[in-house]
């Protein structure tokens, strides 16, 4: 990290340390100690109220013998291989089809973007409403079929989609504003020079244009993963983690166990877990990139 | 099929999946402004028998929305004043002053990058027990204000300032603190839009954090946690709770349409906003 000018001057240092010090403080009090705190309950028996008893690995082993927390292990894995592809797919084929060229371009961005900005209550809610019987769906469906939908948000089998449905509605106008960007800026003699050279659509597609957004394609998977694993407001909102625990996630478990049932210890070991789990598959990500992102166009 | 047709036809597609996609909103906004009892029909219709604007007046007046909108604004603004100020601060530290160890720190901040807010909820809420902040303003401002983020945003765009500016403006006699208000600021506006806008959306946008921490929903309630409040107790008035939406969505959206350019800007520079 070359940065101008290494050699300390004199008088700067005192100015340095006033500049950075609402930084460095409030960081060291709000992350820092929080961080090490949370790594330190993890191996506490660590009640809201009353005594704390060291608990050792006691916490994780709770953990992996609980079949509810299994269960949210499986929903969040479940919820991130289905709502990550169909981001990725659906935010990359937008922002193709919305072609860098076309009229209206710019607004069609604005309103594929626009539920990333609402609130995400007010999406859940409406989108409860739209899943509801004698909502919107179910409406529209009595009135042309005579058949009633199904109960999306209480229905096992149906509300884990619902919930992605949802999720992938809200979430995918980041990822196409990211990819639109990236198109945006491949230079235009290369499209000319493979379309003089005869290659149709679908080969300019997957020889061109994909391998020369690959490093926002990977930097869109990379954040929507971390995300992904993390959700928390949707199923919150949605199905409270319901019907049963079909669709209570991870993050639900550790604000369950931390400000329901108030057990601190086993919520922080819970979030470490989550934590690690996240950790993991972005370290799969970077080591796979070689073999499909290229950095020098 | 003629190159020229199919253009077309691939356009009208295209507005009529843009239509698909915007008809929850649609369905919000005409639910906010329908009758009660009409909320629910087959088939579902865009407009009830009368626009009912007196929805508006209701939301504001069945629970205390107006304060939820006002405490949404002022934490939303203190937050992001907070957020600028520090950060533009530190970010002038790690790109323009010559200090010992200033890598090694910043280096440190940026790891704090990596960690996940599911990490730090549950001790952050043992640390407002012990200062005394739930339930409070100022624990819905600050836990969340000094992240390494906007440092590191500013920091990449003070590098790109060129130190002569600087050097004049001290050999002219300018203190370290004139030189950052009056040339580093004022240059770095662009940025620190991008920071601002995005900054506000998240804290007004915020849930869990609130869900969290505030007790008294009624007083100290954001938007969002309002509107949940809302929607718990009035699951029924379909009608009131979609107004409350269309209201809760109403800063953010006009921010979107007056700022694309800052905001669009931000995405593709460097990962903002999202979630």
């Amino acid at each position: 990290m070359p940065i101008s000018g290494t050699r300390p001057r004199r008088g700067e240092g005192r100015a340095a340390a006033f500049f950075a010090a609402p930084s460095l403080l409030g960081l060291t009090l709000f992350t820092l100690f929080p961080v090490v705190m949370s790594l330190v309950m993890a191996f506490y028996h660590w009640p809201a109220v009353g005594a704390r008893t060291f608990a050792g690995l006691g916490n994780l082993s709770t953990l992996f013998e609980d079949a509810v927390f299994r269960r949210t292990l499986l929903n969040t894995l479940l919820f991130v291989v289905l709502y990550l592809p169909l981001n990725l797919v659906v935010s990359l084929g937008l922002a193709v089809w919305i072609s860098p060229r076309m009229k209206g371009r710019r607004a069609l961005r604005v309103v594929f973007f626009l539920p990333v900005v609402v609130p995400m209550v007010a999406n859940a809610i409406v989108w409860r409403l739209i899943y509801q019987p004698g909502g919107l769906i179910d409406g529209t469906l009595h009135a042309a079929t005579g058949v009633h939908a199904p109960n999306f948000l209480g229905e096992r089998g149906w509300a884990m989609f619902a919930v992605v449905a949802m999720s992938v509605w809200q979430g995918f106008g980041y990822n196409m504003l990211v990819f639109s960007a990236a198109l945006d800026a491949i230079p235009e003699h290369i499209v000319e020079a493979a379309q003089l050279d005869g290659a149709g659509p679908v080969r300019q597609l997957f020889r061109i244009t994909l391998p020369m957004i690959s490093p926002s394609m990977f930097f869109a998977t990379t954040m929507t993963l971390i995300t992904s694993f993390q959700v928390f407001t949707q199923p919150f909102l949605l199905t409270g983690g319901g019907p049963g625990v079909d669709t209570e996630t991870l993050m639900m478990f550790v604000y369950n166990q931390g400000f329901s049932v108030f057990e601190f210890g086993t919520a922080s070991a819970a979030a470490w877990i989550l934590f690690v789990l996240i950790l993991g598959v972005t370290a799969v990500q970077f080591a796979g990139q070689r073999r499909w992102v290229t950095y020098d166009a | 099929m003629p190159s020229r047709w199919r253009v077309v036809v691939s356009h009208a597609a295209l507005y009529l999946v843009a239509a698909v996609f915007v008809a929850p909103l649609v369905y919000m906004l005409a639910t906010s402004l329908k009758p009660a009892a009409e909320v629910f029909g087959s088939p579902p219709r865009l407009f009830g028998s009368e626009l009912r604007w007196a929805n508006y007046r209701e939301a504001f007046t069945f629970l205390p929305f107006g304060r939820f909108v006002l405490n949404g604004i002022v934490v939303a603004t203190i937050g992001t004043l907070v957020v600028l100020l520090a950060s533009s601060m530190s970010a002038y530290a790690f790109a323009k002053l010559r200090w010992r160890g200033r890598d090694g720190v910043f280096l440190v901040f940026l790891a704090t990058l990596m960690i996940p807010q599911e990490i730090l909820v549950v001790p952050m809420f043992t640390l407002m027990r012990w200062l005394g902040w739930v339930d409070s303003y100022q624990a819905l401002i600050f836990p969340w204000a000094f992240t390494a983020f906007g440092t590191f945003l500013l920091r990449q765009y003070f590098r790109t300032i060129p130190d002569e500016i600087n050097d004049s403006a001290r050999i002219d006699g300018a203190g370290l603190v004139r030189v950052f208000t009056h040339i580093m600021l004022p240059l770095a506006r662009p940025a620190l839009a991008v920071l601002a806008v995005f900054t506000f959306i998240n804290y007004w946008n915020s849930f869990l954090w609130p869900l969290i921490i505030i007790n008294s929903v009624d007083q100290k309630a954001t938007v969002p946690l309002g509107l949940q409040l809302f929607f718990g107790q009035q699951g029924t008035q379909w009608n009131l709770v979609m107004a409350a939406s269309v209201i809760s969505m109403a800063p953010t959206t006009l921010l979107l349409l007056v700022l694309q350019k800052h905001l669009i800007r931000g995405i593709a520079t460097g990962g903002l906003g999202g979630r």
